[in-house]
């Protein structure tokens, strides 16, 4: 198995619950990510896929356990580790401009202004923001011209690795997909690592290379990596017809239904806790009437 | 349209209050002046004598009138013009309250980013803070032995606290999420504060600064009285004394335009740096 470029090893982490005592959000998870892949996470509220990612992320110490990028263990937030936050976390003094530029000028200190603006012009045209409206401040913008903002400005940075905190939550669904397929766009261009936290399934189908699953907390775990057998470019009114689309996505509904809740709340003891590797890919066995991709043409994890 | 017209009564309203009271006072003094005879209310309260020298509104404006065509005329000690009298009390409030904002807005990010900062100077400001600026007078005069620096050091430390404690509450109440992005941009400590603390705070710090120039206005007045030798405080004082009441009158109405105007400048600062979230 190749080396993975992102991997988290035997994390826990534990909160005082209020009450005297320790909750234990997660225990020994352990999981990896490649250079370049989409890994989107999916799980209950409240089962610490946010608390996962603040340490990713650099903001928050594990209580114990390792997060290592290109071999080097995390400690404190970097420019390489690029983060959108759930609530766009735009600078609201700024105008949506000058919000990318402040990112650019942190990670480019040495570029002229010119150079800077000229830079964050050309992401926020990339996710569709063009004209007057990048001369006004976020309190002026609509919720997804924000997020767009807040998106334009993490990968005008080209950090390493990209960090989404459910960044379409709070969005309207034709917005959402508007801003997916900007991020799909975006992503293809720039090659980047991306690891995004989703309640939607659908969305984490549309989007992810591989989609992990959590179980519900405490003492919640990532149980499984399931890995999303359909070809790219996807387009989300075609993607529904390819045979794997269903198989996939009933198994997710399955597992956050029902086994979500029966696998919950098992002790680690002790063990490191890997995801177990979930490939459904009905291509190989059905006879589909339409032109069935060949497992080439998949973006495969394990390359 | 509707909001013009508003506007417009209002001001119409606020012409006639004026135009009433100034009437109503001019009349009651002519009549006084005329040898009306004192209310048993008057002569219990000993106003009677005092009273006739009120003078009508007519006077004021006269006095106004004949002061503001050459405010900084300097003859003498005790006749100074009214614009001169004000722009000392100008610059020793402001020298005092920029003391106050060198230290108040350094200390204020200190407490209001340390917890521990803020538990330990918090007893001294708890005490500090409601002692009257004017108690400090004698031990500034003893200590710094110079009437106009000891007026300076009272307005110094009526308008620290203010400042002090709004600068705490508005660093303290930054929001986490955007000292994150300054985190995930390794900003260090100062470009933070500069580049993300100052402007998230910035509206509440400029609501402690006009309050405290606020505050300052007051206790100028006061603080001259009391020292003496120059300034509105003195000059209002003073006339008083000459039994001038005239002047007095109108340096009264002085103290107000300039307390409004001084007000008016942070209010339009503080509209500057707010932001909608
Ligand atoms: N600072 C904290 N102190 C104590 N408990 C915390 C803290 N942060 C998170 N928790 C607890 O950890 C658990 C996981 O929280 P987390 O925010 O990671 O959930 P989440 O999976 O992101 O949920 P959601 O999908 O609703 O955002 C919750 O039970 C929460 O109460
Ligand atoms: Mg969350």
């Amino acid at each position: 198995m190749r080396k993975d470029f992102l991997s988290v090893e035997r994390l826990s982490q534990t909160f005082p619950d209020g009450a005297g005592g320790t909750l234990t959000v997660f225990e020994n998870a352990s999981f990896g990510i490649k250079k370049g892949e989409f890994v989107c996470i999916l799980g209950h509220s409240g089962c610490g896929k946010s608390t996962i990612m603040n340490v990713l992320a650099g903001l928050a110490e594990p209580t114990s356990g390792v997060v290592k990028m290109d071999g080097m263990a995390v400690s404190g937030p970097s420019l390489d580790r690029g983060v959108v936050f759930q609530n766009y976390s735009l600078l609201p003094w700024l105008s949506a401009l000058k919000n990318v530029t402040f990112g650019v000028k942190a990670r480019y200190r040495d570029w002229s202004r010119e150079k800077v603006v000229a830079h964050a012009t050309k992401y926020l045209a990339m996710v569709g923001l063009e004209g007057d409206v990048i001369h006004r401040k976020p309190s002026q913008l609509s919720g997804g011209m924000r997020q767009r903002v807040s998106i334009a400005r993490a990968f005008a940075n080209q950090p390493k690795l990209l960090l989404l905190d459910e960044p379409f939550g709070a969005l309207d669904a034709l917005t959402r997909g508007t801003i997916q397929e900007e991020l799909l766009k975006v992503w293809s261009q720039t090659e980047q690592t991306v690891f995004m936290i989703t309640h939607d399934i659908d969305e984490a189908i549309l989007l992810a290379d591989r989609i992990l699953l959590m179980t519900n907390g405490p003492f919640a775990r990532v149980a499984e990596s399931v890995e999303i057998t359909l070809p790219r470019p996807r387009e989300r009114t075609e993607i529904i017809n390819h045979p794997n689309y269903y198989a996939i996505r009933n198994h997710l509904v399955q597992f956050l239904g029902k086994r979500s809740k029966e696998l919950a709340g098992q002790r680690s003891g002790g063990e490191s806790q890997s995801p177990e590797t979930v490939r459904i890919d009905m291509t190989t066995t059905t006879t589909d009437p339409e032109p069935a991709p060949t497992p080439t043409l998949l973006k495969a994890v394990n390359t | 349209m509707q909001t013009m017209s508003l506007n417009m009564r209002a001001a119409i309203l606020s012409v006639v209050l004026l135009v009433l009271f100034l009437g109503a006072w001019e009349i009651s003094i002519t009549r006084q002046i005329l040898g009306e005879a004192l209310t048993e209310y008057e002569i219990l309260m000993g106003l009677g004598q005092q009273r006739s020298a009120i003078p009508p509104p007519s006077d004021v404006m006269i006095k106004a009138w004949e002061q503001l065509r050459d405010p900084f005329y300097d003859a003498g000690p005790n006749d100074k013009g009214i614009g001169i009298q004000l722009a000392y009390s100008i610059s020793r409030v402001l020298s005092g309250f920029g003391l106050a904002v060198l230290v108040a807005i350094p200390l204020g990010f200190l407490i209001g980013m340390s917890p521990v900062a803020y538990k330990a100077l918090n007893p001294f400001i708890q005490v500090l803070r409601p002692i009257s600026p004017l108690a400090w007078m004698p031990l500034a005069l003893f200590i710094i032995q110079d009437a106009n620096s000891s007026a300076i050091f009272v307005i110094f430390i009526c308008s620290v606290w203010p400042m002090l404690l709004n600068t705490a509450f508005g660093v303290a109440g930054v929001r986490a999420d955007w000292v994150n992005v300054a985190r995930t941009h390794e900003l260090g400590n100062l470009r933070t504060a500069f580049t993300v603390i100052l402007p998230a705070a910035a509206p509440t710090i400029l609501t402690g600064m006009r309050i405290s120039i606020g505050i300052a206005w007051l206790v100028i007045v006061a603080a001259e009285m009391l020292v003496g030798g120059t300034g509105i405080g003195y000059y209002v004082w003073n006339e008083w004394n000459n039994l001038d009441l005239t002047s007095v009158i109108f340096s009264i109405l002085m103290i107000g335009v300039v307390g409004m105007l001084l007000d008016a400048i942070f209010a339009s600062l503080q509209r500057a740096v707010t932001y909608a979230e």
